[in-house]
């Protein structure tokens, strides 16, 4: 009795593991087996989503501290608890021309909101903006004539952290999340759990 | 703290030195005393308790400001003096009228009220005569109004409940 | 204080003195970028120079709101020949939350929260000055087991905040490692706050007639550990920072003001010890049972920046000291007063007696009326004389609350301390001020 051996379609994935480099340079791997090796060994990707993916894991921060966020901020970078550089962000610049990202740490006074405007347009594209803690994301418990209620009267932003001060995981978390944001692959919290999209409100 | 009697020996020689009319009254609330004085006497009666020979008060521990609407005389400062030797606080105070809200500055005796004496400035409203810049210290230079008086408005933004977020215009409205 | 034009009140100044003044320019364009060309004619140093043909130009240059090195919103205007800063104007005001004014429409429970916004590092201060007005006012008495809890927590965040004036003074002149050593230990101190009332910071702690609750079972042995392992931390610091050559040279000599400048400017707290004053308001107007406790008071001798660092190390080491004795001698009894009408009862009262859930319903919605009355109380806080004052008018709301903070008034021995140096040595002052804008903008 013959025993016939075919190669049906894809191999297997266990197959493509043991596959080993030798074989592939001695040419002796079959078209779909090379395809899956390829596919598996090497990095083939957009450029988009390299560009992104490089954008997202070294986002430097701007030195922004305003008020008792930024102490939690600063707990971020130099408490070796949470440690933001191992997310990437190295270096906190104090150029905004070098910064990518500004945390808004801290009570936006309406003082100092023509001044955060301006720093946030001398940052170079491409930028986003963190509004950490609840007087940064709406006035928090400051509802009077000295903030500007919320930072997003005036900047574009991307991700809120709520907490008075927020912890800082709860900050780290936030900064995870703009890094997934930037991938391309934006976490909808619980309208990716519930499948509601579509219900977010857009101002 | 100068206990009730201490007060009333310092307000009988604040009166000997400056004038019967400049102290108006004597206050002791378990152990804190404050004395009020007019308005244009204050300079004067600072620089006396500074110097007095009895009982100096020579640290300026705070000045600041008050309004006690709706009561008449409506606006107030405060002055906290420290003795350190004596480990006394002694409080004075003096209520001014918004029409009439003028006060001998402390600045050339006590350099420390300058600050302080521009944020009354701001908050208030008070003038004080002889300090040498008075400008708006924390709210922006131009502004009008004085934010801690009692009839100016919290100001902020209507809180949105399900009951009135359609009728309140959003901000981008 | 050099003497300046009268003020007219919308920012502009009549009269320019003899030397350049920066704030003739009106307050709206100083608020865009400070450049050479909007400050109209460039102004010669002195007679001599200009005769001698020699330009020096006395430059106005703006150390903005947003710096590195100033701690917070902080904005310098620098007059600077060369490197050596001539005239320095603070202007504040950026971080401003009107905190004050929002006080006035909460009630006296809900202005704790408030009120330890202000200086965000010392926050337990803050509702420590606060609840002692109040207390005050209401003759009110804390018991000693509450009072010896609030010794604690004020003392762990006395140490919190130095280790974070530590950490960032290091930073801005050049001892980068520092910043990670010092926010280590300040984790510590953290958890020691989160297991005790929740939260990190601004923890809502202190109450008016004591603490929020009792301490959980396992504080006083990861207090212990942290008093055990702080000396030897300490000792780390100093070996670093002390007698480092370039740490020396920075800070040794600098920023020296004298005795008599920081009283007459109403200074507080370690930069008028560093003078050579012994005055604390722990030893010298005990609040809060402090008198129980033997510590010593670190002063320095010459005033410079050098004995103004010196001073806050040795302070951390006596404020663990008065830690250890207050774990030590923790009396038992309530963590807070028993006058319902002012404290929130305890939560299993409410199943079965009527006048509790009444009480607690009452404070909860409208809160505690305090009697007509003015109080002013003073705490030391990490920076000075923290003081608190505040104006009862009967309701269950206060009239008016103002907080005398120190890092306000101290801000004015800046200008004494850093006037006629260098700008790496203005920096370096900053650094031991220690402001906190939170507190000075309020």
């Amino acid at each position: 009795m013959d025993l016939k051996r075919a190669k049906v379609g894809a191999p297997s994935k266990q197959r493509i593991g043991r596959l080993s480099a030798q074989q592939m340079l001695r040419g002796e791997l079959s078209d779909p087996e090379l395809e899956a090796y390829v596919e598996q060994r090497l990095l083939t990707t957009t450029l988009e989503k390299a560009q992104n993916w490089a954008r997202a894991n070294a986002v430097w921060p701007a030195t922004f501290g305003l008020a008792c966020c930024a102490i939690e901020m600063i707990s971020v970078v130099g408490s070796p608890r949470v440690d933001a550089a191992r997310f990437g962000a190295e270096v906190f610049r104090a150029s905004p021309r070098q910064a990518d990202l500004l945390i808004l740490s801290g009570r936006v006074s309406v003082k100092m909101a023509p001044v955060i405007r301006r720093i946030y347009d001398q940052m170079l594209e491409p930028k986003w903006v963190i509004a950490m803690g609840a007087c940064a994301s709406s006035a928090g418990m400051f509802n009077n004539y000295a903030l500007v209620q919320g930072a997003d009267k005036f900047l574009p932003i991307d991700v809120y952290v709520p907490g008075c001060p927020p912890r800082p995981e709860a900050l780290m978390y936030g900064i995870i999340k703009l890094q997934k944001q930037i991938q391309g692959e934006p976490d909808l919290g619980w309208r990716e759990r519930y499948r509601a999209e579509g219900t977010e409100e857009v101002a | 703290m100068p206990d009730a009697t201490g007060l009333e020996l310092i307000a009988r020689r604040l009166r000997k030195q400056i004038g019967a009319r400049a102290v108006v009254a004597t206050s002791f609330l378990r152990g804190q005393a404050t004395l009020e004085l007019r308005a244009p006497a204050v300079g004067d009666a600072l620089r006396f308790l500074h110097d007095d020979s009895q009982e100096p008060f020579d640290f300026l521990a705070s000045l600041h400001g008050c309004d006690y609407f709706p009561e008449e005389p409506r606006l107030g400062v405060h002055y906290q003096l420290l003795s350190r030797e004596r480990a006394e606080r002694l409080g004075v105070r003096t209520r001014l009228r918004v029409e009439a809200a003028e006060v001998p500055s402390v600045v050339d005796l006590y350099p420390g009220a300058d600050f302080q004496e521009r944020e009354v400035y701001d908050f208030f409203g008070i003038n004080f005569a002889g300090h040498p810049d008075l400008r708006r210290i924390l709210m922006p230079e131009d502004y009008q109004g004085h934010p801690q008086r009692r009839d100016f408005p919290i100001g902020g933004e209507p809180v949105l409940f399900t009951h009135n977020e359609h009728k309140l215009p959003r901000w981008y409205e | 204080m050099s003497s300046r034009g009268a003020g007219g009140v919308d920012g502009s100044r009549q009269g320019r003195a003899a030397v350049g003044d920066p704030l003739a320019v009106p307050y709206r364009e100083r608020e865009q970028s400070v450049t050479l060309a909007r400050m109209g004619e460039p102004v010669y140093g002195s007679e001599a120079e200009a005769l001698a043909d020699v330009e020096t130009e006395l430059f106005t240059v703006n150390m903005g709101p947003h710096h590195p090195a100033t701690h917070g919103v902080l904005r310098l205007l620098l007059t600077l020949e060369g490197e050596v800063v001539r005239e320095l104007i603070p202007l504040i005001g950026y971080v401003h939350t009107g905190i004050e004014k929002s006080c006035e429409t909460q009630s006296y429970w809900k202005v704790i929260p408030f009120v330890e916004r202000m200086d965000y590092l010392s926050y337990y201060f803050n509702a420590q000055a606060f609840c002692m007005s109040v207390e005050h006012l209401l003759d009110e008495e804390v018991p000693r087991r509450a009072q010896y809890l609030r010794v604690m927590h004020l003392e762990l965040n006395r140490i919190a905040s130095h280790l974070f004036w530590l950490g960032t003074s290091a930073l801005d002149v050049g001892a980068i490692s520092m910043l990670w050593y010092a926010l280590r230990d300040r984790e510590m101190i953290m958890d020691l706050f989160e297991m005790s009332s929740g939260a990190r910071m601004h923890t809502r702690y202190l109450q008016v007639g004591g603490v929020f609750q009792d301490l959980p079972p396992g504080w006083d042995a990861k207090c212990r550990e942290f008093i055990a392992t702080m000396p030897t931390r300490l000792d780390q610091y100093e070996a670093i920072l002390d007698r480092n050559e370039i740490f020396l040279q920075r800070m040794k000599g600098v920023g020296i003001v004298s005795r008599e400048t920081m009283l007459g400017l109403g200074v507080t707290g370690p930069l008028l010890r560093a003078t050579g004053d012994p005055w604390d308001l722990r030893k010298a107007m005990p609040y809060s049972s402090y008198e129980d406790f033997d510590f010593r008071i670190p002063v320095g001798t010459v005033g410079d920046n050098y004995d103004r660092y010196r001073v806050r190390m040795a302070e951390m080491r006596e404020s663990v000291k008065i830690v250890e004795q207050a774990l030590d001698g923790l009396p038992e009894g309530p963590y807070i007063t028993n006058n319902r009408k002012v404290a929130l009862p305890p939560r299993h009262e409410l199943a079965t007696s009527m006048e509790a859930l009444i009480h607690h319903f009452k404070l909860v919605t409208e809160g505690f009326r305090v009697p007509p009355g003015e109080a002013y109380t003073a705490v030391e806080s990490p920076r000075g004389e923290l003081g608190c004052f505040v104006l009862a008018d009967g309701s269950s709301r206060p009239a008016r609350v103002h907080m005398r903070d120190p890092s306000f008034v101290n801000l004015q021995a800046l200008s004494q301390m850093a006037e006629g140096s260098l700008i790496a040595d203005l920096i370096a002052s900053i650094a031991m001020l220690d402001p906190v804008l939170g507190g000075i903008d309020r």
